[in-house]
Protein backbone atom coordinates (compact mmCIF):
# COMPACT_ATOMS: atom_id res chain seq x y z
CA UNK A 1 0.00 0.00 0.00
CA UNK A 2 1.35 3.45 -0.87
CA UNK A 3 -1.10 6.62 -0.52
CA UNK A 4 2.72 8.61 -0.14
CA UNK A 5 2.84 11.95 -2.17
CA UNK A 6 6.24 12.32 -2.81
CA UNK A 7 7.68 14.91 0.41
CA UNK A 8 11.32 16.69 0.10
CA UNK A 9 12.63 14.60 2.97
CA UNK A 10 15.12 11.48 2.63
CA UNK A 11 14.07 9.36 5.56
CA UNK A 12 16.46 6.76 4.68
CA UNK A 13 19.32 9.48 5.19
CA UNK A 14 17.83 10.89 7.96
CA UNK A 15 17.74 7.37 9.74
CA UNK A 16 21.37 7.29 9.29
CA UNK A 17 21.94 9.87 11.93
CA UNK A 18 20.28 8.39 14.42
CA UNK A 19 22.86 5.61 16.10
CA UNK A 20 20.18 3.81 17.89
CA UNK A 21 17.95 3.07 15.01
CA UNK A 22 20.20 0.26 14.34
CA UNK A 23 19.35 -1.31 17.58
CA UNK A 24 17.76 -4.27 17.51
CA UNK A 25 15.39 -5.88 20.51
CA UNK A 26 14.34 -9.04 21.20
CA UNK A 27 16.35 -10.03 18.02
CA UNK A 28 14.05 -7.78 16.13
CA UNK A 29 14.89 -4.13 14.19
CA UNK A 30 14.00 -1.40 17.05
CA UNK A 31 10.57 0.29 15.50
CA UNK A 32 10.46 3.33 17.59
CA UNK A 33 6.43 4.40 17.80
CA UNK A 34 7.33 6.42 20.98
CA UNK A 35 8.48 9.38 20.23
CA UNK A 36 6.34 11.78 21.71
CA UNK A 37 7.41 10.53 24.86
CA UNK A 38 10.81 11.32 24.25
CA UNK A 39 12.59 11.02 20.83
CA UNK A 40 15.73 9.94 19.92
CA UNK A 41 18.82 11.55 19.32
CA UNK A 42 20.33 12.18 15.90
CA UNK A 43 24.39 12.22 15.83
CA UNK A 44 24.92 15.66 15.67
CA UNK A 45 23.04 16.31 19.08
CA UNK A 46 25.26 13.07 20.32
CA UNK A 47 28.48 15.08 19.11
CA UNK A 48 27.54 18.31 20.24
CA UNK A 49 27.51 17.67 24.15
CA UNK A 50 30.61 14.78 23.76
CA UNK A 51 32.71 17.41 21.58
CA UNK A 52 32.06 20.08 24.48
CA UNK A 53 32.60 17.48 26.95
CA UNK A 54 36.19 16.78 25.64
CA UNK A 55 37.41 20.56 24.43
CA UNK A 56 35.69 23.45 25.87
CA UNK A 57 33.69 23.65 28.74
CA UNK A 58 33.72 24.79 32.01
CA UNK A 59 30.95 26.98 34.02
CA UNK A 60 29.08 29.59 32.63
CA UNK A 61 28.52 33.11 33.46
CA UNK A 62 30.91 33.15 36.17
CA UNK A 63 35.04 32.75 35.10
CA UNK A 64 37.41 35.23 33.38
CA UNK A 65 38.78 32.27 31.70
CA UNK A 66 39.21 31.02 28.80
CA UNK A 67 37.38 28.02 28.87
CA UNK A 68 34.66 29.65 31.24
CA UNK A 69 33.63 32.19 28.03
CA UNK A 70 34.32 30.32 25.26
CA UNK A 71 31.67 27.52 27.42
CA UNK A 72 29.17 30.47 27.95
CA UNK A 73 29.20 31.79 24.07
CA UNK A 74 28.21 28.41 23.06
CA UNK A 75 25.66 27.81 25.65
CA UNK A 76 24.62 31.79 24.98
CA UNK A 77 24.21 30.72 21.53
CA UNK A 78 21.81 28.54 21.49
CA UNK A 79 19.33 31.07 23.43
CA UNK A 80 19.91 32.28 20.11
CA UNK A 81 18.76 29.68 18.37
CA UNK A 82 15.97 29.35 20.51
CA UNK A 83 14.46 33.00 19.94
CA UNK A 84 14.98 32.10 16.30
CA UNK A 85 13.09 28.76 16.10
CA UNK A 86 9.77 30.35 17.57
CA UNK A 87 10.51 33.96 16.54
CA UNK A 88 10.96 35.54 19.71
CA UNK A 89 11.56 39.39 19.18
CA UNK A 90 14.01 39.13 21.80
CA UNK A 91 16.52 36.63 23.26
CA UNK A 92 16.22 37.87 26.71
CA UNK A 93 12.41 36.60 26.26
CA UNK A 94 13.69 32.50 26.26
CA UNK A 95 13.92 31.49 29.67
CA UNK A 96 15.94 27.86 30.17
CA UNK A 97 14.40 25.56 32.84
CA UNK A 98 14.44 22.02 32.85
CA UNK A 99 11.27 20.48 30.69
CA UNK A 100 8.07 21.68 29.90
CA UNK A 101 6.66 20.67 33.52
CA UNK A 102 9.27 23.61 34.90
CA UNK A 103 8.18 25.94 32.34
CA UNK A 104 4.35 25.74 33.23
CA UNK A 105 5.55 26.20 37.15
CA UNK A 106 7.08 29.04 36.58
CA UNK A 107 4.80 30.68 35.24
CA UNK A 108 2.24 29.34 38.08
CA UNK A 109 4.99 30.14 40.94
CA UNK A 110 5.95 33.86 39.42
CA UNK A 111 3.10 34.83 37.42
CA UNK A 112 0.32 32.87 39.55
CA UNK A 113 1.25 34.01 42.69
CA UNK A 114 3.01 36.98 41.42
CA UNK A 115 0.38 38.95 39.07
CA UNK A 116 -2.94 36.59 39.66
CA UNK A 117 -4.92 37.97 42.37
CA UNK A 118 -7.26 35.32 44.57
CA UNK A 119 -10.72 35.91 42.79
CA UNK A 120 -9.09 35.73 39.21
CA UNK A 121 -9.30 32.33 37.20
CA UNK A 122 -6.91 30.22 35.40
CA UNK A 123 -8.56 28.35 32.01
CA UNK A 124 -7.82 25.35 30.55
CA UNK A 125 -8.87 22.58 28.42
CA UNK A 126 -10.34 19.02 29.21
CA UNK A 127 -6.89 17.63 27.11
CA UNK A 128 -4.15 18.84 29.12
CA UNK A 129 -1.21 16.86 30.03
CA UNK A 130 -0.75 16.28 34.06
CA UNK A 131 1.51 19.05 33.87
CA UNK A 132 -0.50 21.75 32.54
CA UNK A 133 -3.57 20.50 35.20
CA UNK A 134 -1.51 20.10 38.50
CA UNK A 135 0.20 23.52 39.02
CA UNK A 136 -2.90 25.50 38.37
CA UNK A 137 -4.57 23.55 41.01
CA UNK A 138 -1.99 23.60 43.70
CA UNK A 139 -2.31 27.84 42.57
CA UNK A 140 -5.90 27.20 43.28
CA UNK A 141 -5.85 25.82 46.70
CA UNK A 142 -2.53 27.75 47.73
CA UNK A 143 -4.26 31.30 46.64
CA UNK A 144 -8.16 30.96 45.70
CA UNK A 145 -7.66 31.25 41.98
CA UNK A 146 -10.30 29.68 40.33
CA UNK A 147 -10.02 26.38 38.19
CA UNK A 148 -11.81 26.19 34.82
CA UNK A 149 -11.62 23.84 32.28
CA UNK A 150 -13.25 24.25 28.80
CA UNK A 151 -14.78 21.60 27.21
CA UNK A 152 -13.70 19.31 24.10
CA UNK A 153 -16.15 18.15 21.62
CA UNK A 154 -16.09 13.62 20.89
CA UNK A 155 -14.08 14.87 17.69
CA UNK A 156 -11.29 15.66 20.24
CA UNK A 157 -11.28 19.18 19.34
CA UNK A 158 -11.54 22.33 22.12
CA UNK A 159 -15.69 23.42 22.34
CA UNK A 160 -14.39 27.20 21.11
CA UNK A 161 -18.38 28.31 21.91
CA UNK A 162 -17.94 26.87 25.79
CA UNK A 163 -14.32 28.20 25.61
CA UNK A 164 -15.57 31.99 24.94
CA UNK A 165 -18.09 31.34 27.56
CA UNK A 166 -15.79 30.37 30.18
CA UNK A 167 -14.41 33.96 29.14
CA UNK A 168 -17.38 35.84 29.44
CA UNK A 169 -17.41 37.34 33.09
CA UNK A 170 -13.66 38.40 32.79
CA UNK A 171 -12.63 36.88 35.50
CA UNK A 172 -10.04 34.44 33.59
CA UNK A 173 -6.86 36.01 33.99
CA UNK A 174 -4.71 33.38 32.34
CA UNK A 175 -5.65 30.63 29.73
CA UNK A 176 -3.38 27.75 29.58
CA UNK A 177 -3.82 25.31 27.03
CA UNK A 178 -1.87 22.79 24.57
CA UNK A 179 -0.66 23.57 21.24
CA UNK A 180 -1.32 19.86 20.62
CA UNK A 181 -2.23 17.39 22.70
CA UNK A 182 -0.26 14.36 23.22
CA UNK A 183 -3.12 11.71 23.41
CA UNK A 184 -5.33 13.43 20.35
CA UNK A 185 -2.79 14.31 18.44
CA UNK A 186 -5.52 18.10 18.16
CA UNK A 187 -3.74 21.05 17.17
CA UNK A 188 -5.64 23.66 18.87
CA UNK A 189 -6.60 26.78 16.69
CA UNK A 190 -4.04 28.69 18.80
CA UNK A 191 -4.30 31.91 17.37
CA UNK A 192 -7.97 32.46 17.83
CA UNK A 193 -8.10 31.39 21.38
CA UNK A 194 -5.52 34.23 21.77
CA UNK A 195 -7.41 36.93 20.07
CA UNK A 196 -10.71 35.50 22.06
CA UNK A 197 -8.65 35.22 25.56
CA UNK A 198 -7.14 38.66 24.47
CA UNK A 199 -10.77 40.48 24.00
CA UNK A 200 -11.42 39.31 27.67
CA UNK A 201 -8.33 40.59 29.14
CA UNK A 202 -7.23 36.88 29.68
CA UNK A 203 -3.06 36.46 28.94
CA UNK A 204 -2.22 32.75 27.30
CA UNK A 205 0.01 30.35 27.67
CA UNK A 206 0.63 27.87 25.02
CA UNK A 207 1.69 23.79 26.01
CA UNK A 208 4.22 23.68 22.81
CA UNK A 209 5.37 20.32 24.58
CA UNK A 210 4.21 18.35 21.34
CA UNK A 211 3.48 21.05 18.59
CA UNK A 212 6.68 22.57 18.49
CA UNK A 213 8.31 19.38 17.40
CA UNK A 214 5.99 18.82 13.80
CA UNK A 215 5.66 22.25 12.77
CA UNK A 216 7.01 25.80 12.56
CA UNK A 217 6.18 28.14 15.73
CA UNK A 218 5.88 31.85 15.46
CA UNK A 219 4.92 32.88 18.86
CA UNK A 220 4.55 36.69 17.49
CA UNK A 221 2.53 35.51 14.70
CA UNK A 222 0.39 33.31 17.15
CA UNK A 223 0.25 36.60 19.41
CA UNK A 224 0.48 34.36 22.58
CA UNK A 225 1.84 35.40 25.88
CA UNK A 226 3.85 32.56 26.96
CA UNK A 227 4.96 29.47 24.99
CA UNK A 228 6.53 26.36 26.69
CA UNK A 229 8.43 23.45 25.21
CA UNK A 230 10.81 20.27 26.40
CA UNK A 231 14.04 19.97 24.14
CA UNK A 232 14.21 16.22 25.13
CA UNK A 233 11.06 15.94 22.14
CA UNK A 234 12.79 18.02 19.88
CA UNK A 235 15.58 15.08 19.07
CA UNK A 236 17.34 17.49 22.27
CA UNK A 237 18.78 16.03 25.09
CA UNK A 238 16.82 15.81 28.45
CA UNK A 239 17.24 18.17 31.12
CA UNK A 240 16.49 21.43 29.31
CA UNK A 241 13.45 23.27 28.15
CA UNK A 242 12.05 26.13 27.65
CA UNK A 243 9.62 29.23 28.71
CA UNK A 244 9.48 32.20 26.25
CA UNK A 245 7.42 34.54 27.58
CA UNK A 246 6.94 38.53 26.99
CA UNK A 247 9.32 40.85 28.07
CA UNK A 248 7.42 42.74 30.09
CA UNK A 249 5.80 40.13 31.89
CA UNK A 250 8.62 38.72 32.62
CA UNK A 251 9.81 42.28 33.82
CA UNK A 252 6.93 41.87 36.10
CA UNK A 253 6.99 38.76 37.55
CA UNK A 254 8.90 37.97 40.96
CA UNK A 255 11.64 35.16 40.32
CA UNK A 256 10.93 31.59 40.25
CA UNK A 257 14.15 30.51 42.75
CA UNK A 258 16.26 32.10 44.24
CA UNK A 259 20.62 31.16 44.31
CA UNK A 260 23.39 32.22 42.06
CA UNK A 261 23.50 33.87 38.81
CA UNK A 262 19.63 35.40 38.93
CA UNK A 263 20.73 38.42 41.41
CA UNK A 264 22.18 41.42 40.51
CA UNK A 265 23.66 42.00 43.91
CA UNK A 266 23.19 40.65 47.45
CA UNK A 267 23.33 41.73 51.12
CA UNK A 268 22.00 39.95 53.88
CA UNK A 269 19.59 42.87 53.85
CA UNK A 270 18.37 42.64 50.47
CA UNK A 271 18.75 41.13 46.67
CA UNK A 272 18.29 42.64 44.02
CA UNK A 273 17.52 40.62 41.22
CA UNK A 274 19.31 40.22 38.14
CA UNK A 275 17.82 41.39 34.47
CA UNK A 276 15.51 39.02 32.69
CA UNK A 277 15.97 36.09 31.72
CA UNK A 278 18.89 35.44 34.21
CA UNK A 279 15.94 36.25 37.36
CA UNK A 280 14.22 33.46 36.20
CA UNK A 281 17.72 31.08 35.71
CA UNK A 282 19.29 30.52 39.28
CA UNK A 283 21.58 28.42 39.94
CA UNK A 284 24.38 26.54 37.04
CA UNK A 285 21.99 25.62 34.75
CA UNK A 286 22.18 22.48 32.13
CA UNK A 287 25.39 23.52 30.46
CA UNK A 288 25.75 20.34 27.98
CA UNK A 289 22.11 19.89 27.46
CA UNK A 290 21.70 23.84 26.57
CA UNK A 291 24.43 23.14 24.19
CA UNK A 292 22.95 19.58 22.83
CA UNK A 293 19.64 21.49 22.44
CA UNK A 294 21.19 24.16 19.92
CA UNK A 295 22.37 21.19 17.77
CA UNK A 296 19.07 19.63 18.07
CA UNK A 297 17.29 23.20 16.49
CA UNK A 298 20.33 23.40 14.13
CA UNK A 299 19.28 19.56 13.01
CA UNK A 300 15.63 20.55 12.22
CA UNK A 301 16.04 23.73 10.78
CA UNK A 302 18.25 21.96 8.38
CA UNK A 303 15.77 19.84 7.53
CA UNK A 304 13.20 22.29 7.86
CA UNK A 305 9.70 22.26 9.19
CA UNK A 306 8.15 22.66 5.92
CA UNK A 307 9.22 18.61 4.98
CA UNK A 308 8.61 17.54 8.42
CA UNK A 309 4.96 18.48 8.84
CA UNK A 310 4.61 17.09 5.47
CA UNK A 311 6.29 14.04 6.05
CA UNK A 312 4.61 13.84 9.41
CA UNK A 313 1.28 14.54 8.02
CA UNK A 314 1.26 11.65 5.47
CA UNK A 315 2.41 9.39 8.00
CA UNK A 316 -0.75 10.07 10.26
CA UNK A 317 -3.14 9.99 7.20
CA UNK A 318 -1.47 6.51 6.45
CA UNK A 319 -1.51 5.13 10.03
CA UNK A 320 -5.38 6.48 10.49
CA UNK A 321 -5.97 4.06 7.22
CA UNK A 322 -4.02 1.20 8.45
CA UNK A 323 -5.47 1.27 11.92
CA UNK A 324 -9.15 2.29 10.85
CA UNK A 325 -9.59 -0.79 9.08
CA UNK A 326 -8.72 -2.99 11.96
CA UNK A 327 -11.50 -5.41 13.68
CA UNK A 328 -12.52 -3.77 16.53
CA UNK A 329 -9.72 -1.10 17.01
CA UNK A 330 -11.14 2.43 17.83
CA UNK A 331 -8.88 5.56 16.91
CA UNK A 332 -9.46 8.10 20.08
CA UNK A 333 -9.89 11.75 18.50
CA UNK A 334 -10.48 12.81 15.13
CA UNK A 335 -9.19 16.48 14.92
CA UNK A 336 -9.37 18.07 11.59
CA UNK A 337 -5.92 19.58 12.31
CA UNK A 338 -3.49 16.94 13.78
CA UNK A 339 -0.14 16.02 14.26
CA UNK A 340 1.64 12.70 14.08
CA UNK A 341 0.20 10.96 17.79
CA UNK A 342 -2.04 8.43 16.95
CA UNK A 343 -4.06 6.84 20.17
CA UNK A 344 -6.39 3.27 20.02
CA UNK A 345 -7.89 0.88 21.91
CA UNK A 346 -8.35 -2.44 20.53
CA UNK A 347 -11.26 -4.51 21.99
CA UNK A 348 -11.01 -7.11 24.61
CA UNK A 349 -7.21 -6.21 24.92
CA UNK A 350 -6.14 -3.68 27.48
CA UNK A 351 -3.35 -1.08 26.08
CA UNK A 352 -0.76 -2.95 28.36
CA UNK A 353 -1.23 -5.92 27.04
CA UNK A 354 -1.20 -4.80 23.44
CA UNK A 355 2.21 -2.31 24.28
CA UNK A 356 3.47 -6.37 25.86
CA UNK A 357 2.68 -8.08 22.70
CA UNK A 358 4.33 -5.14 20.17
CA UNK A 359 7.29 -5.12 22.49
CA UNK A 360 7.80 -8.78 21.44
CA UNK A 361 7.53 -7.66 18.03
CA UNK A 362 10.37 -5.07 18.10
CA UNK A 363 7.69 -2.23 18.17
CA UNK A 364 7.94 0.56 20.72
CA UNK A 365 4.51 2.22 21.84
CA UNK A 366 3.21 4.22 24.85
CA UNK A 367 0.27 2.16 26.80
CA UNK A 368 -1.46 3.59 29.79
CA UNK A 369 -3.39 7.16 30.93
CA UNK A 370 -0.54 9.17 28.95
CA UNK A 371 -0.42 11.56 31.76
CA UNK A 372 -3.46 13.13 30.95
CA UNK A 373 -6.10 10.68 33.51
CA UNK A 374 -8.90 13.72 33.01
CA UNK A 375 -8.93 13.16 29.41
CA UNK A 376 -9.54 9.17 29.52
CA UNK A 377 -12.48 9.38 31.53
CA UNK A 378 -14.02 12.30 29.55
CA UNK A 379 -14.04 9.47 26.73
CA UNK A 380 -14.55 6.71 28.75
CA UNK A 381 -11.74 4.92 29.44
CA UNK A 382 -8.64 4.21 31.84
CA UNK A 383 -5.64 3.76 29.08
CA UNK A 384 -4.86 3.37 25.38
CA UNK A 385 -1.96 2.69 23.45
CA UNK A 386 -0.44 5.59 21.53
CA UNK A 387 1.38 5.07 18.20
CA UNK A 388 3.81 8.42 17.65
CA UNK A 389 5.84 9.21 14.53
CA UNK A 390 8.92 11.60 13.92
CA UNK A 391 11.36 12.29 11.28
CA UNK A 392 12.72 9.24 10.88
CA UNK A 393 9.14 7.05 10.82
CA UNK A 394 8.59 5.18 7.94
CA UNK A 395 5.58 4.08 6.48
CA UNK A 396 6.79 0.90 6.20
CA UNK A 397 6.79 1.47 10.27
CA UNK A 398 3.08 1.77 10.63
CA UNK A 399 2.49 -1.20 8.24
CA UNK A 400 4.69 -3.57 10.41
CA UNK A 401 2.39 -2.05 13.61
CA UNK A 402 -0.96 -2.38 11.75
CA UNK A 403 0.07 -6.04 10.75
CA UNK A 404 1.39 -7.01 14.14
CA UNK A 405 -1.98 -5.32 15.64
CA UNK A 406 -3.96 -7.55 13.60
CA UNK A 407 -2.41 -10.71 15.27
CA UNK A 408 -2.77 -9.01 18.04
CA UNK A 409 -6.57 -9.18 18.08
CA UNK A 410 -6.64 -12.26 17.17
CA UNK A 411 -4.67 -13.53 20.35
CA UNK A 412 -7.36 -12.15 22.48
CA UNK A 413 -10.01 -12.95 20.46
CA UNK B 1 0.82 -18.51 18.47
CA UNK B 2 2.40 -15.80 16.66
CA UNK B 3 3.61 -13.91 19.53
CA UNK B 4 6.69 -15.28 21.64
CA UNK B 5 5.01 -14.38 24.95
CA UNK B 6 4.40 -18.31 25.89
CA UNK B 7 6.29 -17.39 28.88
CA UNK B 8 3.59 -15.06 29.84
CA UNK B 9 0.51 -15.01 28.32
CA UNK B 10 -0.06 -18.61 29.35
CA UNK B 11 -3.55 -20.48 28.34
CA UNK B 12 -4.60 -20.36 32.04
CA UNK B 13 -4.03 -16.43 32.25
CA UNK B 14 -5.98 -15.84 29.04
CA UNK B 15 -8.59 -18.03 30.82
CA UNK B 16 -8.67 -16.31 34.03
CA UNK B 17 -7.91 -12.86 32.26
CA UNK B 18 -11.25 -13.26 30.08
CA UNK B 19 -13.16 -14.99 32.81
CA UNK B 20 -12.57 -14.41 35.80
CA UNK B 21 -14.76 -16.13 38.18
CA UNK B 22 -14.39 -14.31 41.66
CA UNK B 23 -15.40 -10.38 39.87
CA UNK B 24 -18.23 -8.72 40.97
CA UNK B 25 -19.18 -6.75 44.28
CA UNK B 26 -20.48 -9.02 47.06
CA UNK B 27 -23.80 -7.67 48.49
CA UNK B 28 -21.71 -7.67 51.77
CA UNK B 29 -18.34 -7.74 53.41
CA UNK B 30 -16.42 -7.82 56.31
CA UNK B 31 -13.30 -5.89 54.79
CA UNK B 32 -12.47 -4.05 51.76
CA UNK B 33 -9.70 -2.13 49.96
CA UNK B 34 -8.94 -0.57 46.97
CA UNK B 35 -5.69 -0.67 44.87
CA UNK B 36 -4.35 2.24 41.87
CA UNK B 37 -1.54 1.64 39.96
CA UNK B 38 -0.68 5.42 39.46
CA UNK B 39 1.65 4.39 36.20
CA UNK B 40 -1.50 3.08 34.39
CA UNK B 41 -4.50 3.82 36.19
CA UNK B 42 -5.25 0.47 36.95
CA UNK B 43 -7.78 -0.05 39.74
CA UNK B 44 -8.65 -2.81 42.10
CA UNK B 45 -11.24 -3.33 44.73
CA UNK B 46 -11.01 -6.60 47.25
CA UNK B 47 -14.09 -7.45 49.45
CA UNK B 48 -13.53 -9.62 52.29
CA UNK B 49 -15.77 -11.95 54.55
CA UNK B 50 -14.64 -13.35 57.30
CA UNK B 51 -15.70 -17.08 58.70
CA UNK B 52 -16.64 -17.12 62.40
CA UNK B 53 -12.81 -18.51 63.22
CA UNK B 54 -11.04 -15.52 61.42
CA UNK B 55 -10.91 -17.05 58.35
CA UNK B 56 -11.13 -15.85 54.61
CA UNK B 57 -14.41 -17.15 53.70
CA UNK B 58 -14.86 -15.44 50.61
CA UNK B 59 -13.41 -13.30 48.59
CA UNK B 60 -14.25 -11.08 45.30
CA UNK B 61 -12.77 -8.28 43.27
CA UNK B 62 -13.78 -5.39 40.92
CA UNK B 63 -10.92 -4.86 38.86
CA UNK B 64 -9.88 -2.53 35.70
CA UNK B 65 -6.89 -3.49 34.31
CA UNK B 66 -4.91 -5.88 31.33
CA UNK B 67 -5.38 -9.78 31.33
CA UNK B 68 -2.35 -10.15 33.79
CA UNK B 69 -4.03 -8.36 37.01
CA UNK B 70 -7.31 -10.13 36.51
CA UNK B 71 -5.76 -13.19 35.99
CA UNK B 72 -3.29 -12.72 38.95
CA UNK B 73 -6.69 -10.89 40.94
CA UNK B 74 -8.72 -13.97 39.90
CA UNK B 75 -5.77 -16.91 41.04
CA UNK B 76 -5.21 -14.83 44.01
CA UNK B 77 -8.96 -15.26 45.31
CA UNK B 78 -8.37 -19.19 44.52
CA UNK B 79 -5.39 -19.23 46.65
CA UNK B 80 -6.40 -17.31 49.57
CA UNK B 81 -10.39 -18.83 50.27
CA UNK B 82 -10.40 -20.44 53.31
CA UNK B 83 -7.21 -19.78 54.76
CA UNK B 84 -6.07 -17.69 58.30
CA UNK B 85 -5.22 -14.32 57.61
CA UNK B 86 -1.49 -14.94 58.41
CA UNK B 87 -1.24 -17.51 55.82
CA UNK B 88 -2.44 -15.52 53.14
CA UNK B 89 0.46 -13.39 54.34
CA UNK B 90 2.96 -16.05 54.17
CA UNK B 91 1.77 -16.86 50.38
CA UNK B 92 1.75 -13.14 49.77
CA UNK B 93 5.52 -12.80 50.28
CA UNK B 94 6.09 -16.21 48.50
CA UNK B 95 3.95 -14.93 45.47
CA UNK B 96 6.28 -11.75 45.65
CA UNK B 97 9.60 -13.16 45.57
CA UNK B 98 8.42 -15.48 42.69
CA UNK B 99 6.99 -12.40 40.34
CA UNK B 100 10.40 -10.65 41.37
CA UNK B 101 12.93 -13.68 40.35
CA UNK B 102 10.64 -15.97 38.47
CA UNK B 103 11.12 -19.04 40.70
CA UNK B 104 8.30 -20.76 42.12
CA UNK B 105 9.33 -23.32 44.75
CA UNK B 106 8.45 -26.77 44.36
CA UNK B 107 6.63 -29.34 45.83
CA UNK B 108 4.79 -26.24 47.14
CA UNK B 109 1.33 -27.18 47.09
CA UNK B 110 -0.12 -23.82 47.62
CA UNK B 111 2.10 -21.78 45.47
CA UNK B 112 1.39 -24.29 42.40
CA UNK B 113 -1.50 -22.84 40.79
CA UNK B 114 0.22 -19.22 40.76
CA UNK B 115 3.22 -20.90 39.22
CA UNK B 116 1.81 -19.27 35.64
CA UNK B 117 2.60 -16.07 36.87
CA UNK B 118 6.01 -16.65 37.42
CA UNK B 119 6.56 -15.13 33.88
CA UNK B 120 5.74 -12.43 34.78
CA UNK B 121 9.21 -11.47 35.83
CA UNK B 122 10.79 -11.25 32.96
CA UNK B 123 8.97 -8.07 31.88
CA UNK B 124 9.69 -5.50 34.65
CA UNK B 125 7.02 -3.02 33.72
CA UNK B 126 4.63 -5.97 33.73
CA UNK B 127 5.28 -7.39 37.71
CA UNK B 128 3.32 -4.83 39.26
CA UNK B 129 0.06 -5.87 37.30
CA UNK B 130 0.53 -9.27 38.92
CA UNK B 131 1.46 -8.01 42.66
CA UNK B 132 -1.07 -5.14 42.67
CA UNK B 133 -4.14 -7.20 43.84
CA UNK B 134 -1.91 -9.24 46.71
CA UNK B 135 -1.00 -5.30 48.11
CA UNK B 136 -4.67 -4.99 47.73
CA UNK B 137 -5.83 -7.96 49.79
CA UNK B 138 -2.89 -7.05 52.26
CA UNK B 139 -4.11 -3.79 53.22
CA UNK B 140 -8.01 -5.62 53.01
CA UNK B 141 -6.58 -7.89 55.80
CA UNK B 142 -4.94 -4.72 57.61
CA UNK B 143 -8.29 -3.28 57.93
CA UNK B 144 -8.81 -1.46 54.60
CA UNK B 145 -7.54 1.42 53.31
CA UNK B 146 -5.46 2.37 50.02
CA UNK B 147 -2.74 0.49 48.22
CA UNK B 148 -0.64 1.17 45.55
CA UNK B 149 1.54 -0.78 43.47
CA UNK B 150 4.57 1.96 44.26
C1 LIG C 1 1.54 18.06 25.93
C2 LIG C 1 2.62 17.83 26.94
N1 LIG C 1 2.82 18.72 27.91
C3 LIG C 1 3.80 18.57 28.82
C4 LIG C 1 4.64 17.49 28.79
C5 LIG C 1 5.69 17.39 29.85
O1 LIG C 1 6.97 17.39 29.33
P1 LIG C 1 8.19 17.18 30.33
O2 LIG C 1 7.92 15.87 31.01
O3 LIG C 1 9.40 17.14 29.49
O4 LIG C 1 8.17 18.30 31.29
C6 LIG C 1 4.47 16.53 27.80
C7 LIG C 1 5.31 15.33 27.70
O5 LIG C 1 5.39 14.45 28.51
C8 LIG C 1 3.44 16.71 26.85
O6 LIG C 1 3.24 15.81 25.89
Amino acid sequence: MNHFAPVALDVARIRQDFPILTQTVRGKPLVFLDSAASAQKPRAVIDAMVTAMETQYANVHRGLHWMSERTTEAYEATRDDVARLLNAADRAEIVFVRNSTEAINLVAYSYGRGVLKPGQAVLISAMEHHSNIVPWQMLRDERGIELRVAPITDAGELDMAAFELLLADGKVGLVAITHMSNVLGTYTPAARIVQIAHAHGAKVLLDGSQAVVHRRVDVQALGCDFYAFTGHKLYGPTGIGVLWARRELLEAMPPFMGGGDMISSVSYERSTWAAVPHKFEAGTPAILEGIGLGAAIHYVEAIGYDAIAAHEQALTEHAILRLSAIDGLTILGHAQDRGGVVSFTLANAHAHDVATLLDRSGIAVRAGHHCAEPLMHRFGIESTARASFAIYTTPAEIDFLADALVRVREFFA
Amino acid sequence: MSFDVCDLYQEVILEHGRYPRHAGRPPRHDATARGDNPMCGDRVEIFLSYAPDGRIADARFDARGCAISIASADLMVDAVAGLAPDDARRIFSRFEDMARTGACPDGDAMMEPLRPLAGVHAYPSRVKCATLPWHTLMAALEGGGQATSE
